[in-house]
């Protein structure tokens, strides 16, 4: 014991954890910061954390291509964890752009909310750039920790507090499971770090009959399926995303699950490649399952937040087609899909907030009904961001679709791709029913409420731009992607 | 070097975007116009600038790659941009011609409702048009291909409210559809035939590299080229597709000028001069686009004898000289094509602009006499020489160079067609004797419209007459530019058995020698031959001048004579040979038919009942699935927990 903690002294290298660092050390400062500022004054915070995330953003870009190894092996910022570290960067700036009039509207401008949404990006950072079990487990509690906090966050609101309750109950249960599974491979192994267990497993080739092991790997991967929400561990999702915050529910559906799909990649291909026969059977089955119960379900959904809830499923999903092909094309396919899901599933929630009523009232389907006469500007960026969750081109949905299904085509997986495609078919039919209520029908509102507030828009601008970027021209960032991919 | 090529496409979509956006807000029509003309003329700057710069440069050809669009397998596509002489020539007569006409339309279509959206997509036109000529890989050159079809198709129907004008629209968007149906088919047997050589590749440079690795003469370069040769005839209006133009007429006179004369329906000639590398290597095409070109160019001109519309007659007469372009590079005179496709932007924009003068003041003298005349025919009109002096000298010296009459732009161009229809390897005197009749029918036509509008005695209604003006100087501006280019565009490239340097086919070398040389294309004959067919073509058509002078001048009383004797030939040409009839019959009410049945008991019945039969289990299933999500915690738990031990136990017990 005392030779390890020498040995993680020796070895600490800043540089690998510098963005996290650089969020945490903002997170506290701006803690401090609220506690002395004037209550309903919260702007600034806002900005300085943006400030922040940009600086951790440059120092990760500038770390491109220049892998840093830190704290004896447990942490290392390579190409993957920048890549991911840049979608919860993203993530993280697009949910703060979109809060500061939301918390105003909402009543309650509340300045520790800012330092928390830092605190579980410097979490999700740790998640995908840790190599070692207990790295990857303190990173997904700093980030649940925070969250089970910003789900809740108006505390005067029943329905926020079921949200939040349910979270932390569930993901408390979740979380048993993981660090079971964890246990289990440090059991077998007599390590957490993750290239020391798959050094293990390929001296001992007999390990991956080993039921402890295999048990173990499964608790494991049970943990980070519930974190993605994929069926049949998804159930949290609807009534959380419901309930929480819209910025909040926005940024869990982007940054925290793009941070549980890096862990999962990773300590899957590194340490369970063993295990991959059976494994991809189960990613297919959970695959399929998850994109399919996600898209029934939203289909008799008519309040918008909850169906964005269930389409986020079914596009984890998706994503999840990525795993199956196993392989660095469906690696970088989901870091791509990621990237493109943060904005297009990022700028509908941000829609939703401008459309929304004080309370998150009218947040249903007869509440857009004739959006597009009354407001045309937020009428065309939703339904560019519905077509983007469509999977239509020139949007990044179908890229991103496009990139994932291909890898799994490559990979031999057709039918896969072919009930893909099929469940795709299906959530046309919902994404389209509001575009229909939105330009089909006649208004009945005139919208007076409907307020365009200057970051929100900002933020949606961004997405709309995203969006359209990665769908017209992907080439350079699915370059990036690829260089990223395991 | 050529760093700043984006910006000449960029500017017509900033403009595009602009007006589209905030058109409906600005509403002050001096400022729209002023936007998007100032749009296109940044771009004409642009391009002027780099084409003096390659007329500097020993490197004539220079890929500019914006972005990486896409890595699909082995191949690699790419945001390029393609300038050498050929893209430069197109690229300065589409911002030249487009800036003038974009002037044009300020004054020529005010006060009309959708003012901005006019604009908006003219410039989007540009934009799509500067792409096809500008793309330097078939996929961008593509995506302008499609749009200046959709462009072409808004404008047509820019008067959506009027049936026949939205009908218009419908039928030049599906009859290009089908031509877009051959060039995607070329395009796609083409990159499969070159990937079994192991060569991915869509970019024109590398096209031309690796076209040796298919066989010359083949049947399967064959095949692509005639799968290109038909998306050109859809663009370009050839048999058998042609018969959109004549009805795309609907638009306003400024779009026929720009699309349906000077830039779009050029873009199948662009196509094949950009490809000429796999049209030289496939000889049976080329003898079909020159058969093809010569009946086009006759057939179109025979129609245009009997047309009454102004703006028809004009648009016949555009069907039958993109014929002649085409005789041009189905016999290899790769270069002369591109040249007539130059000068005829120059004298068909003017002459279609002057015609659009012509209209915009019998329409303007209708209106203040309460008449419902129509504007565009010429038999009312007549005399307006005196009235509308600059447009009469404007479409004059247009309708000389059109006519080929020695000195002006039209003869230039237009005996080198001739003179390699003859001459080339390619050639057959057969060919030059139908283009020299089109040539002497061109110029009979077009007098007898300059004889019937201009000259004689007025035919206008007497309460309307004394109101026609003379046009603003934004109309007449862009007239007398493009008749000072009609009059002396030609002398670029005057051949050298008339004393110049044919300084255009010279530029044009580095783009079609390569394949002229190494399949033999060429025209040789002494010089003897080649001035008696000069002198030839110029008598028919002095020759054709004359007749249309006895007939609608000396003697008025000609042409109905002339057509009470021969009813049946008169009607027949004047019924367009009853293509549109044919076209009907033979593959319109069939499709229809067909596509009744495949509705009202294959679509509706079949299909409808699966479809709505699938629609309805999968909802019942998603509604019957909603009832999992209790709410309540201890059962999410619970299926947590069956999910872990289901999964568990597959891995161990499966």
């Amino acid at each position: 014991m005392e030779n390890l903690v020498q040995e993680a002294i020796q070895n600490v290298n800043l540089h690998a954890v510098m963005p996290s660092l650089i969020l945490s050390v903002a997170g506290m400062a701006l803690l401090l910061v609220a506690v002395f500022s004037p209550r309903g004054k919260t702007a600034h915070i806002a900005w300085l954390s943006i400030a922040s995330l940009i600086v951790a953003g440059i120092v990760t870009i500038m770390g491109w291509n220049d892998t840093q190894y830190g704290f004896a092996g447990s942490v290392q910022l390579d190409n993957f964890a920048a890549f991911f570290s840049m979608i919860c960067i993203i993530a993280a700036g697009l949910a703060i752009l979109m809060s500061d009039e939301y918390l105003k509207r909402e009543n309650f401008p509340v300045g520790e909310y800012y330092p928390l949404i830092l605190i579980t990006t410097a979490g999700a950072m740790w998640m995908v750039s840790g190599t070692d079990l207990i790295t990857i487990f303190l990173g997904l509690e700093v980030l649940s920790v925070s969250l089970y906090i910003l789900a809740g966050f108006f505390r005067d609101q029943v329905r926020c507090n079921e949200a939040g309750l349910k979270y932390f109950f569930l993901g408390a249960f979740s979380t048993g499971f993981l660090l079971y599974g964890m246990a289990l491979l440090y059991g077998v192994s007599g390590t957490t770090k993750v290239y020391d267990i798959a050094a293990y497993i390929q001296a001992n080739p007999d390990t991956t009959t080993n039921v402890m092991f295999v048990a173990g790997g499964l608790l494991m991967l049970t943990g980070f399926f519930f974190k993605i929400a994929a069926a049949p561990f998804h159930m949290w999702t609807p009534d959380v995303y419901q309930g929480a915050p819209t910025p909040i529910t926005a940024f869990m559906s982007a940054g925290p699950k793009a941070a549980a799909f890096a862990a999962l990649i990773r300590v899957t291909f590194i340490c369970l490649e063993g295990m991959q026969d059976h494994l991809t059977t189960v990613f297919w089955v959970l695959a399929v399952l998850t994109m399919t119960v996600g898209n029934l379900i939203a289909l008799n959904q008519k309040d918008l937040k909850r169906m964005l809830a269930y389409s986020s499923i079914a596009h984890a999903g998706y994503a999840m087609v990525g795993l199956v092909a196993w392989n660095e094309i469906g690696s970088a396919g989901i870091l791509f899909y990621m990237l493109v899901y943060t904005f297009m599933n990022m700028g509908a929630f941000a829609i939703l907030i401008l459309i929304g009523r004080s309370g998150e009232e009218n947040l249903t389907l007869d509440g857009v009904t004739g959006l597009g006469y009354k407001k045309p500007m937020l009428g065309i960026a939703f339904s560019i961001f519905l077509f983007a969750l469509m999977g239509l081109p020139p949007t990044a949905g179908f890229t991103g679709k496009f990139y994932i299904f291909a890898g799994a085509i490559n990979s031999g997986y057709i039918w896969l791709a072919v009930l893909g495609v099929l469940n795709s078919a299906v959530s046309l039919y919902y994404y389209l029913r509001i575009m229909i209520f939105m330009y089909f029908k006649e208004p009945q509102e005139d919208y007076a409420w409907v307020k365009i507030y200057p970051a929100t828009a900002v933020s949606i601008v961004i997405s709309v731009i995203g969006v359209l970027y990665l769908g017209i021209v992907p080439g350079s960032i699915m370059q990036l992607a690829r260089m990223a991919g395991f | 070097m050529y760093g700043n090529l984006w910006l000449i496409p960029f500017f017509p979509l900033l403009g595009a975007i602009i007006n589209g956006l905030f058109g409906k807000k600005i509403k002050n029509e001096a400022v729209i116009g002023g936007i998007g003309t100032l749009m296109i003329f940044l771009s004409f700057l642009v391009a002027v600038q780099n084409f003096f710069r390659l007329i500097g440069d020993t490197e004539k050809v220079h890929e500019i790659v914006l972005a990486s669009w896409m890595t699909v397998g082995n191949l690699q596509v790419n945001w390029e941009l393609l300038l050498d002489p050929l893209s430069a020539v197109m690229i300065l007569v589409v911002t030249g011609v487009g800036t003038l006409i974009h002037l044009y339309s300020i004054g020529y279509m005010h006060g009309e409702t959708g003012y901005y959206r006019f604009f908006s997509y003219l410039n989007l036109f540009a934009f799509s048009m500067l792409m096809l000529v500008l793309g330097g890989n078939a996929l961008v050159m593509f995506i302008g291909w499609e749009g200046v079809g959709l462009c072409s198709y808004l404008l047509i129907g820019y008067y959506y409210e009027k049936k026949s004008a939205s009908d218009a629209a419908k039928k030049a968007f599906v009859v290009n559809r089908i031509g877009d149906f051959g060039f995607l088919c070329g395009l796609f047997i083409l990159f499969w035939a070159l990937a079994g050589h192991g060569v991915w590749t869509i970019n024109f440079v590398e096209i031309a590299a690796n076209a040796h690795l298919l066989e010359a003469g083949g049947a399967l370069i064959t095949i692509i080229t005639l799968a290109f040769f038909l998306g050109a005839t859809g663009k370009s209006a050839q048999i058998p597709l042609f018969t959109w133009l004549p009805d795309a007429m609907e638009g306003p006179t400024p779009v026929s000028a720009l699309i349906h004369a000077a830039t779009m329906v050029t873009a199948g000639i662009y196509m094949i001069g950009r490809m000429n590398i796999l049209f030289a290597m496939a000889p049976s095409t080329m003898m079909t686009i020159a058969i093809i070109g010569a009946a086009t160019a006759f057939l179109a001109a025979s129609i245009g004898f009997a047309q009454n519309d102004i703006k028809r007659v004009l648009a016949y007469s555009t069907v039958s000289q993109l014929g002649y372009m085409f005789l041009a590079m189905g016999v290899g005179a790769f270069s002369a094509g591109i040249f007539h496709l130059m000068t005829h932007a120059f004298f068909k924009a003017c002459l279609f602009l002057g015609s659009g003068s012509v209209i915009h003041a019998m329409h303007h003298a209708y209106h203040h006499a309460h008449l419902h005349d129509d504007p565009q025919d010429m038999r009312n009109m007549g005399g307006l020489r005196s009235k509308m002096p600059i447009t009469f000298w404007t479409f004059l010296l247009s309708t000389i160079a059109i006519a080929g009459v020695p000195l002006f732009s039209g003869f230039f161009s237009k005996d080198e067609i001739l003179w390699w229809s003859f001459g080339s390897t390619a050639g057959h005197p057969i060919f030059w004797i139908i283009a020299v009749c089109v040539a002497g029918m061109t110029a009979f036509y077009m007098f007898r419209l300059v004889f019937m509008t201009f000259f004689g005695a007025q035919r206008t209604d007497p309460r309307a007459k004394d109101h026609i003006p003379e046009s603003p100087w934004t109309i007449t501006v862009p007239l007398m530019v493009l008749a000072f280019l009609a009059v002396v565009g030609g002398y670029v490239g005057v051949p050298k058995i008339l004393g110049g340097g044919n300084h255009f086919g010279n530029f044009l070398a580095p783009v079609f020698g390569p394949a002229q040389e190494l399949h033999n294309l060429n025209a040789h004959g002494s010089h003897a031959l080649e001035y008696t067919l000069i002198a030839l073509s110029v008598c028919i058509a002095l020759f054709g001048i004359y007749m249309a002078w006895l007939m609608y001048m000396k003697n008025p009383a000609l042409p109905a004579q002339f057509t009470a004797k021969f009813a049946g030939v008169y009607r027949f040409v004047f019924n367009k040979w009853y293509i549109d009839e044919l076209y009907d019959f033979v593959f319109v009410n069939p499709c229809k038919r067909f596509g009744t049945f495949l509705w009202k008991i294959f679509d509706v019945r079949l299909v409808d009942g699966i479809v709505n039969g699938c629609a309805w289990v999968v909802k019942g299933v998603g509604a019957g699935l909603r009832y999992t999500q209790t709410g309540y915690m201890y059962n999410y738990a619970v299926a947590m927990v069956v999910g872990v031990v289901v999964i568990v136990g597959f891995y161990v017990f499966g």
